[in-house]
This record gives C-alpha cells, sequence and structure tokens, in this order.
C-alpha cells in the first residue's frame, strides 16, 4: 500500500508540471484560438533566461545573496518574457487578424523554432544548472500509518504549490473578470469582438505575456529539478496529451489531465510494466490522448462542440 | 406616431470602395438624423454590407469621409468607432458560440467596466456592486428580447432566430447612440421578422437609438424606416422617405427589372 501511495505521489506531482506547461497552451487557445505550437520553446527560454541571469547577475553587480540574485533573475526573465510577447504580436499577430487559425498555427511554429535558437544564441547551448534554493533532501510521511512511511520529495511539494496557486489566480481571472470575458470573446470571433470595442491588440499581448510568465515559472521548476537544456523545449510534446485529455479551452481540465497522465505513466510502468516488458512511460499518455480523440474529442472539460448544419 | 428627429449625427460624404477592380461603392452620400430609423435597401450585391462595413470601420473607403457627431474621419477602426457609442449586428451571426446568452450580451459591458482586475477577480468592494449593476443591465435586456429562458444556454445550441436577438443583445448592452443592423430579418419567417420588427422599434421609440438598417425584404423596410437609401451596383439610385422611394422609377425598375 505504501509502495502504491508513494507511485501514485511521485506520478501526481510528476502530473503538476506537465499541468504547468499545458496551461500555457490552454491559455493562448482560450484567448486566440491558436494552438501555440511556440510553448515549448517559451519554457525554454524562459528557462534559459533565468538560469543564465542568475548566474551573470551576482557577477555583474557583486550581489552575495543568492536569494536577491534569484529575485533579480526571476523578475528580469519575466521582463524579458514581457518583451517577447509585445513583439509577437506586433510583428506576427497583428498581421493575421482575422487569418484562419491554421495560418496562426504555423507562425507559432515559426516562433518556436525562432525562439529555440536565438536562446541559445544569447544564452549558450550547454546544460545549466539552475539553484533556485529548492530543498533536495525527501521527506517521509505517515510513519505512524505505513511501516517506514512514505518518501515525499520535498522539491515536488513545493512545486505543486506554486502551481495551484498559479492555476486559482488563472481560474479567478479568467471567470470573474471582464478582461477574462473578453479573452473568451476573442478566442470566439476577431470580427465580434472587435465591433464591441474589445481592443484585440491589447488582449492579445496581455495573454501572451500571462503565458510568458507561465512558461517562465513552469521552465524554472523543471529547470531546477532536471538542469536548463534543449530537451526542456520537447517537455511541450508531453504536455499534449494531457490538453487533449483535459480539453484544450478549460483551465481545470489542464490541471486535472496534467495529474491523471502524471499518475497514469508511473502507475502502468510500475504495475504494467514487467508484464509488457517496460517502457509504457513513454507512450501511455499518447495512447490516453488518443482513445480521448476517438470518444471525446473536445477532452474531459472542454466546450462541447456544436455544430449547426 | 410622433417622434423628434434630431440634427444630423452621421454624414456620409462621397465614398468609393473598390476591392481589386471591382468596384463596390461609387460616390455614395447620404446622412442619419438623430433618432431616426434609416434604412439601406438595394438588391443582392448592391453594395449595402459594403456601405455598412466602412461606417462600421471594418473597410476603409479609398475615397470619402465619414462625420460622426461633428468629426470627421477618412478612415477608422472598429474598435475606435466602438468606443464613440456606435454598436452592430452582423448578416451572418458572429456570436460567441461556447459562451452563455447572458456572458455574450455581458461583453457589450465591456468598455463601461471600470474596475481593476484584481478587484474583479476577487468580487470584492466597488467591483462587486459595479458588477451587479453591469449583470442587472443585462438582464433587462435578456427580459426585454424575450429569451429568459435561455440565459444560461451556450448561444451555438440556440436556434438562429434567437441567435439573432442575442446579437442584437450584445448590440444593445453597448447603449449605443447608433445602431447599424445588417440585415436583421434575413432567414427568418414572417413571425420572427414581426417579433425583430417590434424590438427595433421598441429600442427605437423607448431609448431614442438612431438605427441604421440594411434589408433586401422591401416590405419590412418600408413598414418601419422613416428615411431610406436604395442602392443598385454600389451607386445611390434613391433616397428619401418610403412613399417617395417607392414611386421614384429608378427604384422600380432596380427592383422589377426594365421592361423592354
Amino acid at each position: 500500500m505504501a509502495f502504491f501511495l508513494e507511485t501514485l505521489l511521485g506520478g501526481l506531482m510528476v502530473g503538476m508540471l506537465y499541468s504547468l506547461v499545458a496551461l500555457g497552451f490552454v491559455l493562448i487557445f482560450k484567448a486566440s484560438g491558436v494552438f501555440n505550437f511556440a510553448q515549448g520553446a517559451m519554457v525554454l527560454f524562459a528557462a534559459l533566461a533565468m538560469a543564465r541571469l542568475a548566474q551573470w547577475i551576482p557577477e555583474w553587480t557583486g550581489i552575495e545573496s543568492k536569494v536577491l540574485a534569484n529575485l533579480a533573475a526571476f523578475v528580469l526573465a519575466g521582463a524579458l518574457m514581457f518583451v517577447i510577447a509585445w513583439l509577437i504580436e506586433r510583428l506576427v499577430l497583428r498581421h493575421l487578424v482575422n487569418q484562419e487559425g491554421a495560418t496562426l498555427l504555423m507562425a507559432t511554429l515559426g516562433i518556436a523554432y525562432f525562439l529555440d535558437g536565438i536562446g541559445q544564441t544569447i544564452f549558450g547551448s550547454n546544460v545549466y544548472k539552475l539553484d533556485i534554493g529548492m530543498p533536495k533532501e525527501p521527506i517521509f510521511v505517515f510513519e505512524s500509518v505505513f511501516p517506514g512511511g512514505i518518501l515525499i520529495n520535498r522539491e515536488d511539494l513545493i512545486a505543486a504549490a506554486i502551481a495551484t496557486a498559479l492555476v486559482a489566480m488563472l481560474s479567478l481571472f479568467f471567470q470573474k473578470t471582464s478582461t477574462g470575458r473578453a479573452l473568451r470573446a476573442v478566442a470566439d470571433d476577431h470580427q465580434a469582438a472587435q465591433s464591441i470595442g474589445i481592443p484585440l491588440n491589447r488582449i492579445w499581448v496581455i495573454v501572451w505575456c500571462v503565458a510568458g510568465v507561465v512558461a517562465l515559472v513552469a521552465g524554472m521548476i523543471w529547470g531546477s529539478k532536471l538542469g536548463v537544456q534543449f530537451s526542456l523545449a520537447t517537455v511541450a510534446l508531453r504536455a499534449l496529451p494531457v490538453v487533449i485529455l483535459g480539453g484544450l479551452t478549460s483551465v481545470p481540465g489542464a490541471i486535472i489531465g496534467g495529474l491523471v497522465i502524471g499518475a497514469g505513466e508511473k502507475l502502468s510502468e510500475v504495475y504494467l510494466g514487467p508484464y509488457v516488458g517496460g517502457g509504457i512511460e513513454i507512450w501511455f499518455a499518447y495512447v490516453l490522448a488518443l482513445v480521448f480523440l476517438l470518444f471525446r474529442p473536445q477532452g474531459m472539460f472542454g466546450e462541447k462542440i456544436i455544430d449547426r448544419v | 406616431m410622433s417622434k423628434k428627429i434630431g440634427d444630423v449625427i452621421l454624414d456620409v460624404k462621397n465614398i468609393s470602395l473598390s476591392f481589386g477592380g471591382v468596384k463596390a461603392l461609387t460616390d455614395i452620400s447620404f446622412d442619419v438624423r438623430e433618432h431616426e430609423i434609416r434604412a439601406i435597401i438595394g438588391p443582392n450585391g448592391a453594395g449595402k454590407s459594403s456601405m455598412l462595413n466602412c461606417i462600421n470601420g471594418v473597410y476603409t473607403p479609398q475615397q470619402g469621409n465619414i462625420t460622426f457627431r461633428g468629426q470627421t474621419f477618412s478612415h477608422m477602426n472598429s474598435r475606435a468607432v466602438a468606443e464613440m457609442g456606435v454598436a452592430r449586428t452582423f448578416q451572418n451571426l458572429a456570436l460567441f458560440k461556447g459562451m452563455s446568452v447572458i456572458d455574450n450580451i455581458m461583453t457589450g459591458r465591456n468598455l463601461r467596466i471600470k474596475s481593476g482586475l484584481l478587484m474583479q477577480a476577487l468580487r470584492i468592494g466597488p467591483a462587486a456592486r459595479e458588477e451587479e449593476k453591469h449583470r442587472e443591465f443585462v438582464e433587462n435586456i435578456i427580459d426585454f428580447l424575450e429569451i429568459q429562458a435561455y440565459r444560461k444556454t451556450p448561444v451555438g445550441q440556440l436556434p438562429y432566430g434567437l441567435q439573432k436577438r442575442v446579437d442584437l443583445g450584445r448590440a444593445l448592452a453597448m447603449e449605443p447612440q447608433v445602431l447599424l443592423l445588417d440585415e436583421p430579418m434575413a432567414g427568418m419567417n414572417v413571425e420572427e421578422k414581426q417579433d425583430m420588427c417590434r424590438f427595433v422599434l421598441d429600442v427605437n421609440d423607448e431609448f431614442g437609438t438612431t438605427v441604421v438598417l440594411i434589408e433586401h425584404d422591401m416590405g419590412v423596410v418600408m413598414d418601419i424606416s422613416d428615411r431610406v437609401v436604395v442602392l443598385d451596383y454600389g451607386k445611390k439610385i434613391g433616397d428619401g422617405t418610403p412613399a417617395e422611394v417607392r414611386e421614384n422609377p429608378d427604384v422600380i425598375n432596380a427592383y422589377l427589372g426594365t421592361s423592354h
């Protein structure tokens, strides 16, 4: 039992991180109806900026305190993501108002490769350590219930807490504010949104900024866990099944989708792996996503697909 | 029925618009007076929608200008037009399909919501009261349009006639001074057309909203409008009261064809 719980918790923690990346997809899709292929590149770029700035800032300014340096790096990296958001709107999206979804999709594909490249040009392409002071040593809980207790990574616990807070904030933003309503409106119909005075350009800058911050948080946590390197960009591919499962338009869906896939991966690997020779972890999420596409293409929580004929 | 027609609120001067080599509008001028119902009619392809889209700022005419409440513009954008108090509906419905009726209409209040993001998110203090005020306004529109039963339904699931009403409701939520209606009765049955006529007349009557509407169904238009502009092949061929327009030989030709 203890072992099962341990596996489950480990899976849920990883799932939380998938959720964070998936959240970036959902945000931009909700607000512009664009599937943003560049989300992974944004995670990589943000993590690279964070890691390198945390290293450079003490060199430039002589700041000794690690906390201060990290904080400054976070703020600067965040600002950098805002600049990128603004540039993307100014140089790409503004010229594609009222275009087909596929056109916008291709544009984000271009942005993805551009960000991958420019990030490594500016910040270098080695593997960088990102130390944001996360406690690395695991702790044991429920020692009174199970012999030996359950092993939990404290780092994962903190990551989960950060992710939860972020999600709560975003849900409030989308459901309760007039800007949130405007974002959903823009996703449905550009033309109509403009006709009621919703500033399309500003909305897009806002949503890419928010997606940038989400990418930064995701990049920071993943980077602190695994080190910052090019493979971070491919984390986005792991988040694809998550958004299919949760629904492209649902913030809670992204979270629950991430948790289901995180837990499912680990549990199936541990309990089914021995019978089929292992390696389930790698394809489990994608098969699950395929099943969903067959039977419930809008995902668990996505807006129902309505088509009047 | 007597009502006060005010001064010219919208003045369209010498508008010409072409797409590539196709001339959609040629040298069109007309004015709209405050509180009136002004119709633009014409056969299919006459340039009615193009005209509306010029006023609404979707298209930029190559020549001519538009004066709105004393300010003259040669090119506009939809958002600025909305801020000046012009709302519109769409010929081929452009609603936010995934959102509920009430949320769709609430988006029309967006320009008027002033509280900060954080306050709104937490629904505290003045933000909560403001939200309540706007909700109340929207509920009144819903009552007015008789769609109470559908307020929580996603708009995409409603039948066409009701979607048209939601489209009108969203425009009304902006409390516009000028309401542009792009074929509000297109594709409706007689009963739905009568309902829509009633709504348009009531809005005009109760709130004094100036209405510019496009139709190709002559009958409907003649009954409800104060003055009518007639377009054909992008040119203005008639302008005046319904009675005058009906007598105009050019208009008769355009609609009934010329006898040779």
